[in-house]
This record gives C-alpha cells, sequence and structure tokens, in this order.
C-alpha cells in the first residue's frame, strides 16, 4: 500500500471515536473547521492543538500512523509557513538568511497559520480513519434529510454513493485484469511519450465503459426484481442512535467553544 | 519454446503488512510442443503462475527461463515486449478486452503494436479469423455487436494473429453453453497441432484436462502438489482427493466397477464406447478383460 | 400435490418490432411445490422465460399467470414478493456494501420493520451458511459466497418461488457444488417452486421435470429420465447429455437390455450387476 492513500482509509477500531454516530463526528468536525478560524492567541491555540490531540489518542490509533497518513500534506503546511516568514514583515528582525531578514512577527504568523492548518487536516482526517464510508453515505443522508422538503434527492444521493463505494474495488480489479489483458497485446503503459501514453489508454478506458455500462444494466436489473421502487416506504437495515457519548462529546465541544472564547486575544 | 520454473516464488505486495504469498518454491519443465493442463483450486496460484510466462509479473525469488528469455528477481527483462510476442495469454472472458471499432482492428491491434508491417497484418487477420471459425464477412462488423460466443472467437483471434508459439489459455471455456465449450476445446487442439504451439490450458474440468492434454499439473495453496500424464495423475483418487479434487468421471465409474466386479478393468485413456465394450465382455462373464 | 402456481398461455416475446422472436408460441404449467429445470442452447430464449415471470420483460402475446394474478402493471410489484430471482452475474447483482446490506436490501424495499429485519437477516443468512460473514465486504468473497448471499437476500422475502438463472455458470466447482447443497437443503425446508435455469446436466438429474427449449419454443416436457434417453434429439439441438447417459446408450446399442434409462452411477451400476446375474 502506497502511504499516499492512507489519508482516508479506514482503520477498523472499537475506540469510543470509532464508536460514535457518525452524525456526531462529521457534526463536531465540521463546526471545528469554523472554530478554528477563530483562535489568535498563545492559549485558544494551546486548547485547540489539546482537544485534536486529546481526539488523536481517543481513537486508539497509533499517533505515529496517523501522522504518516499527513506525508502527502507536510509540504503544503512547510510552504505555507516560510511564505509567511518571506512576506511578513512585522515586529523586530530576529535574524538574517544571508541577507533577507526574518521577523518576529512572521515565525509568529507562520506557526500559527501552519499549526492551523495541521489541525484541520488532522482532525478531518480523523472522521475517515474511524468511520466506514458506508457510515459517511448514512450520516450524509441523515443530516440532509430537511433538503427533502425542497425535494432534494436525498435517498437517490445517499443509495448512489453507497453503490460507487461498492463497486470501487470490483472496478479496480477490473482494470488491473484488462490492463494485463493488454499490456499481454503489446500495449506499453509505462514508457513513451505522453502522447502515446495517453493513446495507450484508449484499449483500457474502452472495454472499462462497456463492462461498467452492462454491470450497471444488470444491477438495475436486479435490483428491480428485488423490489426497488425509490425511496418511498423503505425502512432501513442500517440505523443511526444518538447514545449518551454523542451527547457527552457535544458537551465537551460546548466547553472548548467557551473556553475559546475566554482565550481569545 | 522451452519453459522451466527453477525455484519460483512469488510474493504479492512484498515487505508489507499485506504480504501474501501467491507460489512458492516451484520448479518444473515444460518441453516445447507440449500441451500441458494446470489444475487447482481458485486460489492455487494457478493465474499468478501463467502470468510470470509473458513477464506480467517478475519471480520475487527463482528463475523462470522461456526459449531464451531469463525472468529472475534481480534483473529487469529489457526485450519484455519481444517475450509478449512469442508467449500469447488469452485470458478469462477474453471478449472483456475488445475496444476497437471494428473486428478487424481489433485483431490487427497486437500485431500493430509488436511492429508488423501493414501488409503482413492483413495478411494475418484474415488467417487468424479463419482459424476461429468466423466468416470473413464479419471483419467489418463491430465486435459489440456479436454474440457472446462470437465476441470470445474475435478476441483469440485477436491473440492467434500475432502469432505466438506459446499460447496461455486461462478457463477458455468459461461461460459457454456445451456445444461451445466442445467447440472452442476442438479448435484449440486443432491449432495446437496445425501450428505446432506450446499449449497451457489453465482449468477446472477435470474432464477436458483427461481428454486433451498430455502432461497434467496439479497445484494446490501455491505449490506444485502433483504432475504427470493424465493416465498417471487421474487415476490417484486418494491423493487428489486429499486437495479437494475429483477424479474425471470415466474413471470413477471405472472404480466402482472395480469394487463391484471381480476384474482387472484399469483406465488406459478409452473412450466411451470402449469402455462400454468392455463393460459387457465384464458382465456377460469373459472374466479375463 | 401443488397447484398451477406459474402458468404461461401462448407466450410470444420479442425484443423489438423487427426482430425475430425470442419465444414463440410457450405454454407450460409450474405446480407451487415442484422442481423445474428449463434447458437449451445459448440463444433459446430461456433466460427471457426467467425475466417474463417476474415482469422484468412483457410479452406482446399471450398471458402470464403467477399465483392466479395475470403479469401486467399493475401486478408486477406484488408478484416480484412472490418470486425471487438468483442472476448469473454473482457481482452484478450485489447491491449491498456488505453481506448484511445486501440481504437486507429487499426487506428495505418491501418496507419491513427492522425488528422483523434483524430475525429474518440472521434466518436466511443460517439457511445458506453464511451466518459468519454478515459484515464481509462483496470484494473479500468467493463467486459462490456472493451467489450464496444473493440466495439468503430471496428467502429473506419468503418467496413462493425461486428463479435460478444460470447462477452457476461463472463458478467454479466448488462454487456450484456450494450452491447446489444450498439449493438442496432449501428446497427440502421450504415448499416452494424453484425453476433452475442452466447447463450444468448434474443439476439437471435433480429436478422433478425438465423443460427443453429449442429456438424459442417449447421442444419437449418431461422427466430427467425421459429427456436423456432421447440422446440422439439432444446432441442435434446442441445439448449435451451426462456420461452415464452416453455411457447407457453405447451399453444398449451392443444389445444389453436396460430397463430404466440411469440417472446416476449406481443405477447403472445396478443395471450391470442385474444382468450379470442373469448370465
Amino acid at each position: 500500500m502506497n502511504n499516499a492513500f492512507i489519508i482516508g482509509q479506514y482503520v477498523p477500531g472499537e475506540s469510543i471515536v470509532h464508536r460514535l454516530d457518525p452524525r456526531t463526528k462529521m457534526v463536531v468536525i465540521f463546526l471545528f473547521v469554523i472554530i478554528v478560524f477563530f483562535a489568535n492567541s498563545f492559549w485558544s491555540y494551546a486548547l485547540l492543538a489539546v482537544f485534536s490531540l486529546a481526539c488523536a489518542l481517543f481513537t486508539r490509533i497509533k499517533f505515529s500512523y496517523i501522522i504518516k497518513g499527513l506525508t502527502p500534506v507536510w509540504f503544503l503546511i512547510i510552504f505555507t509557513f516560510l511564505l509567511h516568514l518571506i512576506v511578513t514583515k512585522e515586529g523586530d528582525i530576529l535574524f538574517r538568511i544571508f541577507t533577507y531578514p526574518v521577523y518576529a512577527g512572521g515565525v509568529m504568523q507562520g506557526a500559527a497559520i501552519s499549526l492551523r492548518f495541521f489541525l484541520l487536516i488532522m482532525v478531518t482526517s480523523l472522521l475517515t480513519l474511524t468511520t466506514t464510508p458506508i457510515e459517511i453515505t448514512d450520516a450524509i443522508e441523515s443530516l440532509l434529510q430537511p433538503l427533502k422538503k425542497i425535494r432534494f434527492p436525498v435517498h437517490e444521493l445517499a443509495l448512489m454513493m453507497s453503490i460507487s463505494l461498492r463497486f470501487i474495488p470490483t472496478l479496480l480489479q477490473e482494470t488491473e485484469k484488462i490492463s494485463k489483458a493488454q499490456a499481454s497485446r503489446g500495449v506499453d503503459f509505462k514508457t513513451g511519450r505522453v502522447k502515446e501514453r495517453i493513446q495507450a489508454v484508449v484499449p483500457l478506458l474502452v472495454p472499462l465503459f462497456v463492462s461498467a455500462f452492462k454491470r450497471a444494466e444488470e444491477l438495475a436489473m436486479a435490483m428491480e426484481a428485488r423490489g426497488y421502487q425509490g425511496g418511498e416506504g423503505r425502512t432501513k437495515l442500517r440505523e443511526l442512535k444518538i447514545q449518551q457519548r454523542d451527547i457527552l462529546v457535544f458537551g465537551v465541544f460546548a466547553l472548548l467553544i467557551v473556553g475559546l472564547l475566554f482565550t481569545r486575544a | 519454446m522451452d519453459i522451466s520454473f527453477k525455484n519460483v516464488s512469488y510474493t504479492y505486495q512484498l515487505n508489507t503488512p499485506f504480504e501474501h504469498k501467491a507460489i512458492e518454491d516451484m520448479s518444473f519443465n515444460i518441453p516445447s510442443g507440449s500441451f500441458v493442463a494446470i489444475v487447482g483450486h481458485t486460489g492455487s496460484g494457478k493465474s499468478t503462475l501463467i502470468q510470470h510466462l509473458n513477464g506480467l509479473l517478475q519471480p520475487t525469488a527463482g528463475e523462470v527461463a522461456i526459449g531464451s528469455y531469463r525472468l529472475t528477481a534481480e534483473k529487469k527483462l529489457k526485450d519484455l515486449k519481444e517475450l509478449r510476442s512469442k508467449v500469447g495469454i488469452v485470458f478469462q472472458y477474453p471478449e472483456h478486452q475488445l475496444f476497437e471499432e471494428t473486428v478487424a482492428k481489433d485483431i490487427a491491434f497486437g500485431p500493430l503494436n509488436f511492429g508488423v508491417e501493414q501488409q503482413e497484418i492483413e495478411k494475418r487477420t484474415a488467417e487468424a479469423l479463419k482459424a476461429v471459425q468466423l466468416p470473413e464477412g464479419m471483419l467489418e462488423r463491430s465486435p459489440f455487436e456479436l454474440s457472446g460466443g462470437q465476441m470470445r472467437r474475435v478476441a483469440i483471434a485477436g491473440v492467434l494473429a500475432v502469432q505466438p508459439e506459446v499460447l496461455i489459455l486461462d478457463e477458455p471455456t468459461a461461460g459457454l453453453d456445451p456445444r461451445g465449450q466442445k467447440d472452442m476445446m476442438e479448435m484449440f487442439k486443432r491449432l495446437h497441432k496445425q501450428e505446432g504451439l506450446t499449449t497451457i490450458l489453465v482449468t477446472h474440468s477435470m474432464e477436458d484436462a483427461l481428454v486433451y492434454a498430455d502432461h497434467v499439473m496439479i497445484m494446490d495453496h501455491g505449490r506444485k502438489y502433483m504432475e504427470g500424464s493424465p493416465q498417471e495423475v487421474f487415476v490417484k483418487k486418494e491423493e487428489l482427493k486429499r486437495v479437494d479434487l475429483d477424479v474425471p468421471e470415466i474413471i470413477q465409474f471405472i472404480f466402482k466397477v472395480r469394487e463391484m466386479f471381480p476384474t482387472d478393468l484399469n483406465y488406459h485413456g478409452q473412450t466411451i464406447p470402449e469402455l462400454a465394450e468392455e463393460l459387457g465382455r465384464i458382465t456377460r462373464g469373459d472374466i479375463h478383460e | 400435490m401443488g397447484y398451477n402456481f406459474i402458468e404461461f398461455k401462448n407466450v410470444s416475446f420479442r425484443y423489438g418490432e423487427n426482430m425475430p422472436w425470442v419465444l414463440e408460441n410457450v405454454s407450460f404449467q409450474i405446480k407451487s411445490d415442484e422442481w423445474i429445470a428449463i434447458i437449451g442452447h445459448n440463444g433459446s430464449g430461456k433466460s427471457t422465460i426467467a425475466k417474463l415471470m417476474n415482469g422484468l420483460l412483457s410479452p406482446q402475446k399471450g398471458t402470464i399467470l403467477i399465483d392466479g394474478m395475470e403479469v401486467n402493471e399493475d401486478t408486477i410489484w406484488e408478484i416480484r414478493k412472490k418470486i425471487g430471482m438468483v442472476f448469473q452475474n454473482p457481482d452484478n447483482q450485489f447491491v449491498g456494501t456488505t453481506v448484511q446490506d445486501d440481504v437486507a436490501f429487499g426487506m428495505e424495499n418491501r418496507g419491513v420493520p427492522r425488528q422483523e429485519m434483524l430475525k429474518r437477516l440472521e434466518d436466511s443468512l443460517s439457511a445458506v451458511g453464511m451466518q459468519d460473514y454478515e459484515l464481509r465486504e462483496p470484494h473479500r468473497l468467493s463467486g459462490g459466497q456472493k451467489q450464496r448471499v444473493a440466495i439468503a437476500g430471496v428467502l429473506a422475502i419468503s418467496p413462493q418461488a425461486i428463479i435460478l438463472d444460470e447462477a452457476t455458470a461463472m463458478l467454479d466447482p466448488n462454487g456450484r457444488k456450494e450452491i447446489m447443497d444450498t439449493i438442496r437443503s432449501v428446497k427440502k425446508k421450504h415448499p416452494l417452486s424453484l425453476i433452475t435455469i442452466t447447463h450444468d446436466l448434474n443439476e439437471v438429474t435433480l429436478v422433478d421435470r425438465v423443460i427443453v427449449m429449442n429456438k424459442g419454443k417449447v421442444w419437449l416436457e418431461a422427466s430427467p429420465r425421459q429427456v436423456f434417453s432421447r440422446k440422439k434429439e439432444l446432441l442435434e439441438i446442441g445439448l449435451d447429455i451426462p456420461f452415464i447417459a452416453k455411457l447407457a446408450g453405447h451399453l444398449s446399442q451392443q444389445g444389453m437390455p436396460l430397463k430404466n434409462e440411469p440417472l446416476s452411477h449406481e443405477e447403472l451400476l445396478e443395471e450391470l450387476w442385474t444382468y450379470h446375474s442373469k448370465m
């Protein structure tokens, strides 16, 4: 497995974070993304950092694993830091790199912004690390319920998402199979000029589309045979229930907001 | 081309937590011109094995030799493309690889990739179509409007048009009706003889292995379990049972006859009418068979 | 003895105005507790019959009655409650992201209350021997297991008939065995009508009655024994016969009198023994 794929890859577990209602996780993370932008003092940042670290610890996933998962975004974080260092010209000059002056304000702001960025990404990645894609789909369906009133196809959207999730591994297997078959017929996917490489994709894409259409057709027929007539009158096996632990989490989060208001400069 | 495996192993996703050994320490020889059946359950490593024969996979240990080409864990084969032009693979459900607008173009795709001249390609396309017993009028039609069986033949023609010396067939009859299956196997038998191919058939069907192959290799859990002529391998009822494989039906029946009648009836490659004759003699009391 | 559950009366079907008829004037009945095999070469119209039975297609001529109800726009949803269907490709009928979601899909569509759903989920999964796989994802199941899940999904809606439309065609020998064992045990426990559409001759020997299709017409309706006694004609219409029937054919050609068309090794051995004792 490529490290780059750890972002968003579900790690099975039984921790309290895993067992939270996915709606709780989504709402909390959504609010967190907003309040991160309200932090503006050392203590307010510290408070947010402690909260995020605590969340990460409660998942019982190895911290090093979570950090490793962020590898692809480290570059962005460092880049942000450097950018502020160069652009911001406030406060005392701390030191010079060659002749270029580095201001204290730049260091402060760079650190603050990168930390904000880091916390954002880490907390969001906790959602996908502890929640299966299908739980996320369920949560979206449930949270979007109010939109049904304005005829937004909430059920259809959720069904489409869950079927896509279901077929991703199948289509990946299929892609591998067809690319091997075409490689055996002399297609070279790995070398050659850009134009040649783009051309090499055609014998792969056409069969994939053909098969995806065939699958879709058969799936639609199977669904119909199994009595699917849209969302009306359907019951659901998957059930989302707010538990005590969810209420507890909302309580803690409310305290965090209050704390943030007090520590703001 | 002679094929030989020397202590070949292949591990998927080596050095990761997802490591998975697919074949382990396999050694065998396939002399040029033989018709070999590879039999084993799903997951026994058959597909991994055949992917080594044209360099789709590189062994993680050991050495694979196909004619003068060598595949090892250490060295990447430079003339991979040349090897692929000599070893053709008909994958399971090969009709899934069709993509061109016309049958002719799809058949020509392989030869074109391997740098065959245009004139020669046209000649080969016509020949390949004939070899898979499709009418010439089909060349300008779209492969997607043909029947399932015809599509499969077009895909096979695409592999034949490259004129490989080794032909690998992965479950070539899956999903066909009984007549389609028989026609398809008879076609491969004819091609094997006519073109002097080395044919490797991966199959679940003991019956096909018995009828068409001159050498059988049984695989189990990524290892070679047994090999020999069909007559040697398929009479070993106990050994086959241990890996959950059945003896071909004709041999099963002969065993049952032997339990019931005092006879030394044996499987020696007889056809059903021949067996009927032998049974007639036994039941009439001409015990000496 | 069951009653006529499925009835085809002079049914003809084609896919379009100018297309050839796929089925022509097809009539037959299937009893509520019968096990039927429909065989025929590819393109003989057998899968079309399956799709007509639960209204996935509708005929241009003739009528189809299910449990006394005519199949039409108004009745199809009622009829789909009575008839469960398992298709050929294990992947393309697996809707759920896990085994339990897939089995529940049909129940969810019919508005089965959740409590009831949980109970039926457990029952139907154990009926097919998949009770330990509730949370498995489809790509981590074998073809045979996926088809067993499909059968469980059908059982969960307690239908009166199950159609297996070449449900074993894409499976390996082990997968086929799994499905046949499952089907046999289901048939034993539930008095339902079972329609197997197949190429596999071993499946055919198990059934009560065989409908042989040829070029869109019913060619023969008879017991497996009677069907396999017409060896030459079966081969002529592109079908095969089992090894035992072939051997029996050659034996009788040699003048060995066989009382009954044997269907299994044991039956043929017995015939041989009787013949031997008389010598």
